[in-house]
């Protein structure tokens, strides 16, 4: 291996990148876009959980006066008060999970309708009967608060969005470019030069992970200067989780770039990799009290143990120490995917 | 004299189909040797066994009387028939990076100067026309003094003036005693540059010699009791493969 041919390709993927304004400027804008947006929703005093629609009142807005339903009930935090100016209005609504459940004003008893399907509807409908239940019957329970500094919702989510911002770019970049470029021509004519295929790909991995660490510092920065996220842990170490994070992706990005002409099949198959990685790695939700089948298949992907381990750093404080499983499995499936991607490269075929 | 470069018994079998049936023959340093024949006759498929993109399923190629070694690429120079370049790099920066990746090299300056890319060379290599981007291959295939050029289809799809002045730097760069290996559907072409020349059909080589050589040998009187004086290449070339299109 020459380190110049390397350092020449990787050189020119990077003038590539930085020139391409469109990508360039999607890559950091898409992820920040999403980052503000959800701190517009979940930062703002207006946010619901659940929607119980209350009948008869006219104009269909959200209600913010005194209704005529039980007032426990309609001091609940997290319950969104959308009027309704019928039954049949509000039965349509609640059929189409709009609403998880409807009231009618009046005085007791009070009528109210609930979708047997909606698991809010559900909940919802329990909040509505404990509201009746008298002052006292707390007392049979013993509140306690967490202590310390709270985790805000956007604390949890921004390293997913970080995270799932790095797969689409790692996956995308690398393996739909590469396959693009076998079936331009541009490998065929690399492969005529001296350059070896160990070459290549390390300057395509080095690239990458050069362009990932740089979108992630920009993103970071510019989303902290907005929403200001506390960093409980080290910032050296988050710094070293997401390196082998981004070296993990994009050695899985090289094994799906080994092989093959065809873009929209590859399209195809990047597209059936990072949409399971995105819903199952716990970017948006956690899977917590999912079927073990589910934590089965998350735990294939290498981005449920990036932001397992970003999570622990930034929100709990964690060392690298507590977190040496996930860099463990990262570093193992990275050595498994540069094996697997670099016997299976081709240059034409 | 031991030939720069020899086929042996080149095969190459796609499951059913054989694109190259048994191909053998040699070229000597310092000319420029012609692969000719019709769609789907072979050609690109024997030089691409010979510069070694794609593998023989059977036979040898030999560079300098021996096989080919690691120190080949470095040898060589490509003009491909297709192929894209490496986007958002200027005609100058594509020269550079690609320049970059050998041990032997020519002076980028030079070369510009050479395939008249000079007024072209801060432009990105994506926004130059059919005839530039010809000459940028061409200069791309250079950039390593390669001792051995290899030249697929190098004029096809250029209007007459730029596929004249890629001729005329063809040209100049045989008068520098580099040895060329080219496959054209253009017979004018071929006799212009070519000092030698192949014919191939159906994976074979059907002919093979000097323009004169080709004429003498395989020119047939027509019945009309005209001489083959009047007959050239073209000529030639159908009697050999037919009148039947390819595709």
């Amino acid at each position: 291996m020459r380190f110049k041919r390397l350092w020449v390709m990787f050189a020119a993927r990077n003038l590539e990148f930085f020139r391409d304004r469109a990508a360039f400027g999607w890559n950091f804008l898409f992820p920040f876009l999403i980052v503000a947006g959800f701190a517009i929703v979940f930062g703002g005093k207006t946010f619901s959980e659940y929607k119980a629609g209350v009948f008869p009142v006219d104009p269909p807005v959200a209600i913010h006066q005194r209704m005529e339903i039980p007032e426990g009930f309609q001091s609940t935090k997290y319950v969104e008060f959308v009027g309704v100016p019928s039954l049949e209005a509000g039965l349509l609504l609640l059929k189409q999970h709009k609403i998880d459940l409807l009231i009618r004003q009046g005085t007791a008893p009070y009528s109210y309708w609930t979708n047997a399907s909606s698991p809010k509807g559900y909940v919802l409908e329990k909040m509505l009967i404990a509201s009746l239940q008298p002052e006292n019957a707390a007392a049979l329970l013993s509140r306690q608060v967490v202590q310390g500094k709270q985790v805000r919702y956007i604390d949890w989510l921004f390293p997913g969005i970080l995270g799932m911002n790095m797969m689409f770019s790692a996956l995308w970049g690398v393996g739909y470019v590469v396959v693009r470029y076998r079936k331009n021509g541009v490998l065929k004519r690399l492969k005529a030069t001296p350059l070896t295929a160990m070459e290549y790909l390390s300057a395509q991995l080095l690239s990458r992970i050069f362009l990932l660490m740089f979108t992630l510092l920009v993103v970071w920065i510019g989303c902290d200067i907005l929403l200001s996220f506390d960093v409980a842990g080290s910032y050296f170490d988050l710094a070293l989780v997401f390196f082998l994070g981004c070296l993990s992706l994009t050695a899985m990005g090289l094994v799906l770039a080994s092989r093959g002409t065809s873009e929209e099949f590859t399209s195809g198959i990047l597209n059936f990799i990072s949409w399971p990685m995105m819903f199952l790695s716990e970017v948006w939700f956690s899977i917590e009290g999912a079927p073990q089948w589910v934590h089965w298949i998350a735990a294939a992907f290498p981005l449920t143990h990036l932001l397992s381990a970003v999570r622990k750093i930034m929100n709990d404080g964690a060392g690298l120490a507590d977190v040496m499983p996930e860099l463990a499995i990262l570093s193992a499936m990275t050595g498994v995917c540069l094996v697997v991607g670099a016997s299976l490269f081709s240059w034409n075929e | 004299m031991t030939p720069l470069i020899e086929a042996r018994h080149l095969v190459k079998t796609y499951k059913s189909l054989t694109a190259v049936d048994d191909v053998s023959f040699d070229i000597s340093r310092g000319i420029c040797f012609g692969l000719l024949g019709p769609n789907g006759a072979g050609k690109t498929t024997t030089i691409e066994m010979m510069e070694g993109i794609i593998s023989a399923t059977s036979g040898q190629v030999y560079y300098k009387g021996a096989p080919r070694t690691g120190s080949f690429n470095e040898e060589i120079g490509i003009q491909f028939q297709h192929t894209a370049l490496l986007s958002f790099l200027t005609v100058r920066e594509t020269l550079k990076t690609f320049q970059k990746l050998y041990h032997r090299t020519a002076d980028i300056d030079s070369l510009l100067a050479t395939c008249n890319l000079l007024d072209i060379q801060n432009q990105y290599n994506d926004r130059i026309s059919g005839g530039q981007r010809q000459r940028l291959l061409l200069a791309l295939a250079l950039v390593n003094r390669p001792e051995l050029l290899f030249l697929d289809e190098p004029s096809t799809g250029l209007d007459p003036q730029a596929r004249r002045n890629l001729w005329d730097i063809v040209l100049n760069i045989k008068s520098r005693g580099k040895t060329i290996i080219l496959t054209t559907h253009y017979m004018e072409e071929a006799e212009l540059l070519c000092d030698e020349i192949a014919i191939m059909d159906h994976g074979r080589i059907i002919a093979r010699g000097t323009v004169t050589d080709l004429i003498r040998t395989h020119c047939r009187d027509d019945g009309t009791g005209r001489p083959c004086a009047d007959a050239n290449l073209e000529t030639v070339f159908i009697q050999l493969t037919g009148r039947q299109l390819r595709e």
